[in-house]
């Protein structure tokens, strides 16, 4: 089963290895794309991680190692459905930046990736085409929202991927399946053609292998945009990391996010033991603390994200795009607008929606939004004070493994609980690296690497030398011959 | 805190939901809680303290006023459920 197409090993294969392939000219990108294919035929069907797999015309011949796009990624005549049913069979007349740039990339599109709807989910169980399934457990949830992303790159059925992270939506995925994902600094990626949820919060992250093939990914995708005012370039080029050590660096374990109630007992052991790691690479750990960011950082985002998507979401009316709610001639605009978002919008969308309303409407502006705007300003203080003694911080980046399907889906709150330990630094604008660092019951466990605005360099200097010190095995031992 | 019936209606008009009778209820009982746990914001003295809107601490990005290409009206029309005559046909405005 792990030997696909031309001898490509996909279940092992990354990304660097597969363009070392091209460069000798030992496999050519079309041999890649094939073998991406077949295996695809052979396990998508179990996991539905894709929700559209290309053809020759739309994956194109740009001659590099192909990919795959989260359903939010506006890709030119292949339909981009954010998960929705309200955007069932639109197909965009333009590319977004990203895919773009992967196109000028020479990245052969491989299709577009599962996700939950509007990416609003823990788990891609919110998809309004049904969820996609963990490769390590197909009884599990690949988190969520990038899921598909993240489970594409754990089945071999993609070399590397990119998803959106708004409250943890690439960091918790990966982190989930066994992956390494990058939430970057917010505005160094473009959001243009990237269908929104909540604005000053979205971010394009490369999901893969490696640490190095996500530095490698941010590279090609990352850098100011004239057709996006908050991007700006990057103060300096991405590095592929190299080194194995972490002399000099100094680690800081934020006592909170450690430590929060529901961080199950295996997932605390083994990012104890990566940190132990860390110290024995010649890092300088210590203990800091972020009293209020991990205590409020979830309230402030569940009044933040939903308040941008009441917005956002707005576009969707059935006039320009989209599903269009069928009246039989018997009503006016309104009842049009009102029938068509009812009909085409799952149940977390609108649950969104609604509470976003809510927090701006007159009356509960100041108490809701305004507060929780005053919030984040206390979270982005605490974590710079943080990194005055500190490069990194670490912390699991998921309190649990994956859970099982069904689990969440009737219990909104506890499902937002998952992303508890992603979202303070989400809500600071800061990047944030998650690799796997080992196995809780035979089931992923994800690193949190935590660094200042524009540290990614950092944050691939130490995913690189714990990814080579811990010597995780990503391959999904089920998936495995 | 506790949302009323009448509140959940509201919301529901302001976003432009149809909601029907029968979820009112439901849509009532998961506001409320989602509410409740979102309203800790409230515990937080925060009057000294300035909102932040957006993470960086950039102003404003000036971009030179060329004209470029836009999308032609067939593509602009493409993806529409009714279009007619190079327009986007909608029900009479009630």
């Amino acid at each position: 089963m792990s030997a696909d197409t031309a001898g490509i090993d996909t279940l092992r294969l990354t990304a660097e290895e597969a363009a070392g392939l091209l460069e000798r000219g030992e496999v050519s990108s079309a041999e890649l794309v094939a073998a991406y294919r077949a295996a695809i035929e052979a396990r998508d069907p179990e996991l539905h991680a894709y929700l559209h797999v290309t053809d020759d015309e739309h994956a194109g011949d740009g001659g590099g190692v192909p990919i795959a796009l989260k359903d939010v990624i506006t890709t030119k005549g292949v339909p981009t459905t954010a998960g929705s049913r309200i955007l069932e069979g639109y197909v965009p007349v333009f590319d977004s930046t990203v895919a773009a740039r992967c196109k000028e990339a020479g990245l052969p599109l491989l299709g577009k990736t599962n996700l939950d709807e509007f990416a609003m989910g823990s788990s891609t169980e919110n998809s309004g085409f049904g969820p996609t399934r963990n490769p390590w457990d197909t009884t599990r949830v690949p988190g969520g929202s990038s899921g598909g992303s993240a489970a594409v790159v754990a089945a071999g059925l993609a070399p590397w991927s990119l998803g959106t992270d708004t409250g943890g939506s690439v960091k918790q995925p990966a982190s989930l399946c066994g992956v390494v994902g990058l939430r970057p600094t917010w505005g160094t990626v473009s959001r243009y053609g990237i269908v929104a949820f909540a604005s000053s919060l979205d971010q394009v992250g490369p999901l893969a292998k490696t640490v190095r093939d996500c530095a490698r990914l941010y590279g090609i995708t990352a850098g100011r945009d004239a057709c996006d005012s908050t991007t700006v370039e990057l103060p300096a080029p991405v590095e592929l990391p190299e080194r194995e050590d972490l002399r000099g660096l100094r680690v800081g374990v934020p006592r909170e996010l450690n430590e929060v109630d529901g961080i199950e007992p295996g997932v605390r052991e083994r990012v104890q033991e990566a940190i132990r790691l860390a110290e024995e690479l010649g890092a300088e750990v210590g203990e800091t603390t972020l009293p209020r960011s991990v205590e409020y950082g979830l309230a402030c985002y569940y009044l933040v994200a939903p308040a941008e998507a009441s917005a956002n979401l707005a576009r969707y009316d059935g006039v320009r795009y989209g599903h269009r709610a069928d009246l039989n001639g018997d009503g006016d605009l309104t009842a049009l607008y009102e029938r068509t978002r009812w009909e085409g919008f799952g149940a977390e969308p609108k649950r969104r929606i609604m509470l976003g309303t809510y927090a701006l409407s007159a009356g509960y502006y100041d108490a809701y939004y305004g507060q929780a705007q005053k919030v984040r300003t206390v979270i982005k203080q605490e974590f710079a004070a943080a990194f005055e003694d500190f490069d990194v911080l670490l912390s699991p980046t998921s309190p649990t493994v994956a859970f099982p399907l069904g689990d969440k889906v009737e219990n909104p709150l506890a499902m937002y609980l998952t992303d508890v330990l992603t979202i303070p630094p989400n809500m600071a604008g800061l990047p944030g690296l998650s690799i796997p660092c080992g196995l809780s019951e035979g089931l992923p466990v994800g690193l949190q690497i935590l660094g200042p605005q524009f540290s990614e360099n950092t944050l691939f200097a130490v995913g690189h030398a714990l990814e080579r010190a811990l010597g995780f095995d990503f391959v999904p031992p089920r998936l495995a011959a | 805190m506790a949302i009323t019936r009448e509140d959940v209606l509201h919301v529901a008009r302001l976003a432009r939901l149809e909601i029907p009778e029968e979820e009112i209820g439901r849509v009532q009982e998961q506001l409320s809680a989602i509410l409740e746990a979102v309203g800790k914001v409230s515990e937080l003295d925060l009057s000294d303290v300035e909102p932040t809107s957006h993470p960086l601490d950039v102003v404003n990005a000036w971009a030179e006023d060329e004209p470029r290409p836009s999308l032609p009206q067939d593509e602009a029309l493409a993806n529409a459920p009714d279009p007619e005559d190079g327009h986007f046909r909608v029900p009479a405005v009630g």
